[in-house]
């Protein structure tokens, strides 16, 4: 489904991710972790499309295109989907109101009728369940005034909703206590499918004790410097990330 | 000759002319003040961007056109077609008056009687009932009236006569609607229509006040509304301003809020290729509360200005002020707001914001918002600020599959929303959200309709 070959991307002139390579598969859950600052979340970024990061080098191939050849709207309309770590408070612009558009928008380009208001409205209901989300949140301005855990709780509430095939979600448990980050991973448990990947962005292990990863990557400076199953994950845990740190470019194969 | 003096001779002809055609004679009050406000223009001219009030906006434009006064005739009827498609649908039937090139159009306006509610032309009342007129005409906006305002009290001839007797509480809104069609003679055409709003003692009422032209009509609306708000009234007051973009719009709204009452302005300026809006307050007795909104929204080479003075000469007077603009092209925007806050009036409460929202690197906008306290025990504040779209905003919104477009129509409505979320009025609240998706074209988008849709 993905396929990321030889990554490089810079932010402001400054070269952050610094030759990556990632195959992700339909159904499966990738957990990318690192320390603060190697690049994790310009991955995501750059996967989403936000405007400002520049990819130098490197290919994304998603269902076969040029990933990085489409503006973030087309990718989002072609089943990538973004949970935000720092999710944007929109002011004057209602939560159902900008979802039922973006569902709109992704379902016409799938080929879907539009769902009317009502249909929209029972899907609302269905979904809000899943993740635990007050309704009234629901229709309030986008993220305006919610508490960090709601804020994450909408982005999982969203990706429901817009029903994604790759699902890239940068440090969604951070920030979270721990009944939050019960509710998020249970949505995201039940949101897993044969047929849609998931890439976990995280900096802690604790995510992974609730959604177990198929495969587990670390980044350090820029590089995937380690792969493995979940086992990386506790071993990182105990150990930390020194001992993965600053490899010396000739002791990758 | 200076090039002032020309620019004047040109009115003092036509006001001439104007006064020899004049059938009936005129009461002697009415003579002296269209005389003295003729004067008072003729020595000021028009003002230049050295005066203080003025230093945003030149008029130059104005003072070198070679207006002509309106003339009714066929070139007028045979438009009215046009100019009626311009007005807000039939919502407001049964409360309507039309006014064309400034003249009552009786044949477009459609008012029901009610309890002594009084809608009428302005030149009815100065032909039949002239002394009613002569406590209010040209008072309330005097003082320090402008020189167009003294323009429009030279050449008053007609305009809208609103009067709400004492207690009457009046639902529908009253719909003033002043177009222009661009015809009538061969140079463009100048308008000075006159609105005279009385509303009694513990009256209440909703006043809509609509300016439009024909699209691409080159003319000069110069307009003055005076409005009286007795004990205890409450008057809730809208100005859509949509003229033309080839058109002048120069206003004045002067307001006289007495003990009590309560008035709110809601002003949009969306139209004319130059626009300068005042809007003029004072609290003439104890506990009034008085709210001024505005939203102005430009684009291409459009010239929007709102002045506003807030004058608390009275204790216990609340005011609120939030004025929002969003800029387009090259367009410019000036926002000028004075409190001012007099000895004594103690236990003021007033608030004023501006918000600005820049949608290109060639707009430009001047935020003036001006606070002067000479009392002790008040609460007052303002802010100003001025920015474009949020980049995250829309890279959020974008990456949830909403079109760019789409996502700044969306913002940009969000912006603007907060001032038009407050028109209590569903069917304008309506009409003016269709008419910002018109004026800023980079709204137009199809996808935006689609996807908001």
């Amino acid at each position: 489904m993905l396929e990321i070959r030889g990554l490089h991307a810079s932010v402001n002139g400054q070269e952050i991710l610094k030759g990556v390579d990632l195959s992700v598969k339909a159904g499966e859950i990738h957990a990318i972790m690192g320390p603060n600052g190697s690049g994790k979340s310009t991955l995501a970024h750059v996967i989403a499309g936000r405007p400002g990061y520049q990819v130098t080098a490197g290919s994304v191939v998603y269902k076969g295109r040029d990933l990085l050849a489409m503006p973030p709207e087309e990718r989002a309309r072609q089943g990538v989907f973004l949970a935000f770590q720092y999710p944007v408070e929109i002011p004057g612009v209602s939560n159902v109101y900008f979802l039922k558009a973006a569902l709109n928008a992704i379902r016409k380009h799938r080929g879907q009728s539009e769902l009317d208001a009502m249909d929209f409205l029972s899907l609302v209901k269905e979904k809000a369940q899943l993740v635990d989300i007050d309704e009234s949140l629901v229709k309030r301005p986008v993220n305006e005034g919610f508490s960090g855990g709601e804020k994450k709780r909408n982005e999982i509430f969203q990706m429901a909703i817009l029903d994604p095939e790759l699902a890239v979600l940068d440090e969604t448990d951070s920030g979270l206590d721990i009944d939050a980050l019960r509710v998020v991973a249970a949505g995201v448990n039940q949101l897993r499918d044969p047929g849609r990947a998931m890439v976990l962005v995280t900096h802690y292990q604790r995510l992974l004790d609730y959604v177990v990863p198929d495969f587990v990557h670390v980044l350090v400076e820029g590089r995937i410097v380690k792969s493995g199953d979940k086992e990386l994950a506790r071993d990182l845990e105990a150990r930390g990330y020194e001992w993965l740190e600053a490899p010396a470019p000739a002791a990758r194969s | 000759m200076t090039p002032l003096a020309q620019e004047t001779d040109l009115y003092r002809a036509d006001f001439e002319a104007l006064a020899a055609r004049r059938a009936s004679a005129e009461p002697g009050w009415l003579a002296r003040r269209r005389e003295e406000a003729m004067g008072r223009f003729e020595k000021r001219g028009f003002p230049t961007t050295r005066d203080e009030e003025w230093r945003f906006t030149s008029v130059a434009p104005i003072a070198r056109t070679a207006f002509r006064r309106a003339v009714p005739g066929p070139g007028v009827r045979g438009r009215a077609a046009d100019v009626a498609a311009l007005s807000l649908d039939h919502v407001f039937d049964g409360r309507q008056i039309v006014f064309v090139d400034g003249r009552h159009a009786p044949g477009l306006s459609s008012i029901e009687a009610e309890d002594g509610l009084e809608i009428r032309s302005l030149a009815d009342v100065l032909a039949r009932q002239p002394d009613r007129l002569e406590p209010h005409l040209g008072r309330l906006a005097g003082g320090r009236s402008s020189s167009f305002a003294d323009l429009n009290a030279a050449f008053v001839e007609d305009g809208a006569f609103v009067s709400i007797p004492p207690g009457l509480v009046t639902d529908r809104p009253i719909h003033l609607v002043f177009l222009s069609s661009g015809a009538g003679t061969p140079d463009p055409v100048v308008s000075h229509p006159r609105t005279l709003v009385l509303a009694g003692r513990a009256s209440q009422a909703t006043i809509v006040e609509s300016y439009a032209g024909v699209p691409g009509a080159a003319y000069f609306t110069n307009a003055v509304t005076e409005i009286a708000v007795e004990d205890g009234a409450v008057v809730d007051h809208y100005k859509l301003q949509r003229e033309s973009e080839a058109a002048f719009h120069v206003a004045t709204t002067a307001v006289v809020q007495a003990r009590s009452s309560r008035f709110s302005s809601h002003s949009f300026a969306l139209g004319a290729g130059l626009a300068r809006n005042d809007v003029r307050q004072l609290f003439a007795g104890e506990g009034g509360e008085c709210v001024l909104n505005g939203l102005f929204a430009v684009a291409g080479d459009q010239h929007t200005d709102s002045h506003t003075f807030i004058d608390h000469a009275h204790p216990h007077c609340t005011s609120r002020e939030l004025y929002r603009g969003i800029l387009d092209g090259r367009a410019r925007g000036v926002f000028v707001g004075r409190i001012l806050v007099r000895e004594g009036a103690q236990k003021t409460d007033a608030h004023q914001t501006n918000k600005n929202l820049l949608l290109s690197r060639e707009a430009l906008v001047d935020s003036v918002p001006q606070l002067e306290i000479l009392a002790s025990d008040v609460k007052c504040k303002h802010g100003s600020t001025t920015g474009q779209l949020d980049p995250s905003a829309l890279f959020y919104l974008r990456s949830r599959g909403i079109p760019e477009a789409a996502a700044r129509g969306m913002l940009v409505s969000a912006f603007a929303g907060d001032v038009t979320g407050r028109v209590r009025v569903p069917a304008l609240r309506a009409g003016l959200e269709r008419h910002l998706r018109e004026r800023l074209p980079g709204l137009q988008d199809r996808d935006m309709q689609e996807a908001v849709l």
